[in-house]
């Protein structure tokens, strides 16, 4: 197994990220510690996936700095990341955890049952023997979900993983999300949906046009926006 | 139509030289995509995933050697092999190893060469998913290696395909030896120049069938694996 170093605090100093001559992220400062989910806000196109990338290390700042833990260029150890269409391996779907689960170092002789645990967490233990990419929308989050998990994670970022999902798919997304959380593990997940919002948050950080509108306690965020974006969004208007 | 009729005859009676080319054809062509896949795989896999100097230079030749004239290869092992080359003391001249190298450096590019963009098209699919699983340079590879194992097969039938079709490279470092180093192709070519019609179309027959059983085999055995794994 790895060394017990920690991923928390993520800190983001005056972080800004360009594609060319494009701003994506504009000067953001950033704290993520431990407690209840963080749910990053806003329209599309307002950063949110990068600035999920840049909290797993997956992309490197144009301009400033993020530190894990204090460390900075950290490989991906104590993180993991739900991609809003994840990719799903081209084997079964207990080959998918057990594959994420040898990644992380698990040893052959545990993983057996670690892939079990982590099937039965998702819901998904009947169709461990299934071709992951035969999977409807819904089973594949939660096969990403299971294969994030697998990693021990203390963060957990997750990009939209209910966008394209119906009701029932999007409820047992968020039960898992849930639960994850009340077990220690930090949330951090881009959502537009003002509902799940509500569902989900402790806090919100609500990004437009790539700078940090507002960054609140859910309660506050939505009873006491303190710009005319968040206070559109509050109302359900459409932010743009 | 005579002719036809001996050449089926000359299959069913189970003419036993018949059955020694088909087994020696067989040996070395499928011999030599064995050893072609085990170099070209990782490479192709390698040049797909790296980025260095001189690299699109690589791609380039690879993609041109796919169209390497056999006997240009022939006459290449034939100087490296023959006595007074410099691997003339292993003596494996006018032997079946000399046909399984020659075909090999054949096979190698054509199965490096659809490796590396097989390889490439998955790595776009599967990068950020690997990253963040912090998967290593070299398990990335036997990743996507076994990813892509049903394209891959593809690559195979190809390097097969022109190994069993080959004549030039086998005939210069064979010798096409009676019962030795003789093949189908090789031997279609002799008959065919001797007069001997029947035997040569028999051959040719049996030649193309067992390229199409192959084939076939190859293509069934990736729809059951594809519904079973993929």
């Amino acid at each position: 197994m790895r060394a017990p170093t920690s991923d928390l605090p993520l800190l983001l100093k005056d972080v800004s990220l360009d594609a060319g001559d494009t701003p994506i992220l504009r000067h953001l400062n950033l704290t993520i510690t431990r407690g209840a989910p963080t749910l990053i806000v806003g329209p599309n196109g307002s950063g949110k996936t990068s600035l999920l990338r840049l909290c797993m290390g997956l992309a490197r700042p144009s301009a400033g700095s993020i530190t894990w833990g204090g460390r900075a260029d950290s490989g991906p150890v104590r993180r993991a990341i739900v991609f809003q269409r994840p990719v799903m391996l081209r084997r079964s779907v207990a080959a998918n955890v057990g594959y994420a689960l040898a990644q992380a170092g698990v040893p052959r002789k545990a993983r057996a049952e670690r892939v079990a645990n982590l099937l039965d967490r998702v819901g998904l233990a009947d169709l461990a023997e299934r071709p992951a990419r035969r999977l409807s929308g819904g089973e594949q989050q939660r096969l990403a979900l299971a294969r994030a998990l697998a990693r021990s994670p203390e963060i957990l970022l997750l990009d939209e993983p209910t966008a394209n999902l119906d009701p029932a798919a999007t409820r047992a997304v968020e039960d898992i999300v849930l639960t994850a959380a009340e077990s220690g593990i930090k949330i951090v997940m881009a959502s537009h949906d003002l509902g799940q919002v509500r569902r989900l948050a402790g806090d919100v950080i609500f990004l437009v046009r790539g700078a940090l509108c507002e960054r609140k306690l859910v309660v506050d965020f939505l009873d006491n926006p303190s710009t005319p974006e968040g206070f559109a969004f509050q109302r359900g208007d459409l932010v743009i | 139509m005579s002719d036809h009729s001996s050449a089926w005859q000359l299959v069913l009676d189970g003419d036993p030289a018949l059955f020694a080319i088909v087994r020696l054809s067989l040996a070395v062509s499928l011999s030599s995509v064995a050893l072609a896949a085990l170099i070209g795989m990782p490479f192709g896999a390698l040049l797909a995933l790296t980025r260095f100097p001189l690299r699109s230079l690589l791609v380039v030749m690879f993609n041109a050697m796919m169209g390497l004239p056999p006997v240009v290869v022939g006459l290449a092992v034939y100087l490296l092999l023959s006595r007074s080359g410099p691997l003339g003391a292993l003596g494996i001249l006018f032997t079946p190893s000399a046909m399984v190298i020659a075909q090999t450096i054949l096979i190698v590019p054509i199965i490096a060469a659809l490796t590396r963009q097989t390889v490439e098209d998955l790595w776009v699919e599967y990068r950020d998913e690997l990253t963040a699983m912090g998967v290593g340079p070299a398990a990335r590879i036997m990743t996507l290696l076994w990813d892509a194992r049903f394209s891959l097969l593809t690559a195979l039938l190809a390097g097969f395909g022109r190994a069993s079709a080959e004549v030039g490279a086998v005939m210069i470092v064979g010798g096409n030896i009676d019962g030795f180093t003789r093949t189908m192709t090789t031997a279609v070519a002799l008959e065919t120049s001797k007069g001997n019609l029947p035997l040569a179309m028999g051959l040719g027959l049996v030649l193309v069938a067992i390229v199409l059983a192959i084939n076939a085999a190859a293509w069934g055995s990736r729809a059951w694996s594809e519904r079973q794994a993929a």
